[in-house]
């Protein structure tokens, strides 16, 4: 399979309530109610900016009205941290009903969930927990992407994780499992670079070679983020997919590895924990999209193009 | 749910590896390891740690005036305890902590703070009122358009933000010192104090209600035409002033709309 992502247009024509802003070949950041004032007073901003779905999931009151006025000015990428797409049980109808009806009223360019799960039973664990790459868990979250593509009739991306330990019972690969799943779904990918770079180093093995395995033509967004240092049982390093600092030197190089592979795929900078001043934000969205520009000639499979 | 799970299908990995993420005794599960069979305590601790940590964060973003008067150190480790007993039961977590307040009231080293449960109570009004939907607040102008003699048998609908927290203690005025953005003063209040949590446009006010206020409001809420909801707020306090209120609940955006009670159509 070759094919691009492709997005059919979200709106009707005429029914639109925002601007269609293309997000292609741009970098973007987290959106962050703290820093609305200082994006606003910039008048427009190039770039995009992401939000957790699940913020959004109130009735009214300032988060939609931020929202409203960020999404008129920028394309949005309604990020999903919550639908526990990889977890054993059906999904929350409620919740994915709550999802449906932000892609409906807000358009979003990117529309991204985990390949993880966060509610067991009826708790809620409020973090992306890991799952084992079987021939059972296979069948089980293909079914529900497309639970979720059917509701919101588009396709999603999908986020590989970060983890921090294998299950014993895995009997394939994490890349051979997310391949799979594009193939049977038709989603598409959101490559979290960082993500890459901590699961390798935590589980020893090479992020180029998890690279080389991954299938780059089918994804539609990538994310960058911080990470944080700890030590695992032995005393060796584990790193924390931490979300609270920037983006690390070494993930910038496989950053630029990727790009000059895929092309220049719209790019996050995610940022959710001791969140600094706007202008720190901003100049680490500057910094990718500076590598996106200097890839801007490749087109979207990598390849350069012609003339 | 859990049961839909065909047995012998192989996903028990959900179930083995939730049971020990709010309970720090439970060893790690069986199933996890590190790369090459190495040992996976640590790094199980990991998600234990990023659960519990950030439920904590969650309610000390709810609660942080709570927090303030309590210190970091006390309110984390009261706010612990009720994660692992009360873990959310929905993925929005703008919505956790509405047992919170309780558990306060019974947990035995706030005792000494009789009224830190009544200041979460506000708190907890507030993100409510945050997140409701929006409306616009009934105007002076549709109030007065209302025939005299009718007056006593209008009802209003409350705007979706409004909450009414009743307290004992001096609960608004240490919520709203431990609110702002300035060191706190002595509080030397400590009289009862019943507050209203509104939210007109786009930003919450929590108010301080006058003697009778309480009732007032919560009669109006519950339904009740404004004669009946003043003759409950008179029973409460003497001092009950209904034009003061009606002018307090205007400003507050409390309500929406009117109506007329046994008048089922509307006008």
């Amino acid at each position: 399979m070759n094919m691009p992502v492709a997005f059919p247009h979200p709106n009707t024509p005429g029914a639109s309530r925002f601007p269609d802003h293309p997000v292609a070949g741009i970098a973007g950041t987290s959106f962050k109610h703290e820093h609305l004032h200082s994006i606003l007073a910039e008048g427009r901003v190039d770039g995009f900016f992401e939000v957790h779905a699940e913020n959004y999931m109130g009735a009214g009151g300032p988060p939609h009205a931020a929202l409203t006025r960020i999404r008129e000015q920028h394309p949005v990428s309604l990020h999903g941290v919550c639908m526990s797409i990889g977890g054993p049980q059906p999904l929350d109808r409620a919740h994915l009903a709550r999802f449906k009806e932000l892609v409906e009223r807000y358009e979003p360019a990117l529309v991204s969930e985990h390949l993880a799960w966060s509610t067991h039973t009826t708790t809620f664990f409020n973090d992306l927990l890991p799952l084992p790459y079987t021939d059972a868990t296979l069948q089980r979250v293909a079914e529900h992407i497309d639970e979720v593509q059917e509701a919101i009739g588009r396709p999603i991306l999908l986020e590989n994780p970060s983890t921090y330990v294998l299950f014993a019972e895995s009997t394939m690969s994490e890349t051979d499992f997310i391949r799979t799943l594009v193939r049977r779904t038709g989603c598409g990918l959101l490559l979290d670079v960082n993500n890459v770079f901590v699961s390798a180093v935590n589980h020893g093995y090479s992020a180029l070679g998890y690279l080389a395995d991954f299938p780059l033509e089918h994804v539609g967004e990538i994310h960058l983020a911080g990470h944080a240092e700890q030590e695992d049982d032995e005393g060796e390093l584990l790193l924390i997919d931490s979300h609270d600092g920037p983006v690390a030197d070494a993930v910038w190089k496989l950053y630029e590895i990727v790009i000059g592979r895929r092309g220049p795929v719209p790019t996050l900078v995610e940022w959710d924990s001791a969140i600094p001043e706007w202008p720190v934000l901003k100049a680490e969205a500057a910094a990718a999209q500076a590598i996106l520009d200097a890839h801007a000639h490749l087109s979207l499979n990598g390849q350069a193009h012609a003339g | 749910m859990p049961a839909e799970i065909p047995f012998g299908s192989r996903l028990g990995f959900a179930s083995d590896f939730a049971a020990g993420l709010l309970d720090p005794r439970q060893a790690a599960p069986a199933a996890v390891r590190g790369p090459n069979g190495k040992a996976a305590r640590k790094r199980y601790a990991v998600y234990r740690n990023n659960v519990t940590v950030s439920l904590i964060e969650a309610l000390a973003a709810t609660f942080p005036a709570t927090r303030r008067i309590t210190g970091d150190e006390f309110f984390r480790a009261m706010a612990r305890f009720h994660v692992r007993k009360t873990p959310p039961c929905s993925p929005l977590l703008f919505e956790y902590g509405r047992d919170f307040p309780d558990f306060i009231a019974a947990y035995e080293f706030a005792r000494p703070m009789s009224w830190l449960a009544d200041v979460a109570r506000i708190e907890r009004a507030w993100l409510d009122a945050y997140h409701a939907a929006d409306a616009a607040p009934l105007t002076p102008e549709a109030l007065a358009a209302i025939p005299q003699e009718r007056l006593a048998g209008t009802t209003f609908t409350p705007h979706p933000a409004t909450r009414v927290v009743r307290s004992s203690y001096p609960a608004v005025t240490i919520f709203a010192a431990n609110r702002a953005d300035r060191p706190v003063e002595r509080v030397e209040a400590d009289t009862p104090e019943d507050a209203l949590v509104s939210r007109p446009r786009l930003e919450v006010c929590v108010r301080r209600l006058p003697p009778g206020g309480a009732a007032f409001i919560a009669h109006l809420i519950a339904g009740e035409a404004l004669g009946s909801a003043a003759e409950a707020a008179f029973a409460e306090s003497a001092a009950f002033d209904l034009s003061a209120n009606i002018a307090g609940m205007l400003e507050a955006g409390a309500f929406t709309a009117v109506g007329w009670e046994n008048d089922h159509d509307g006008e």
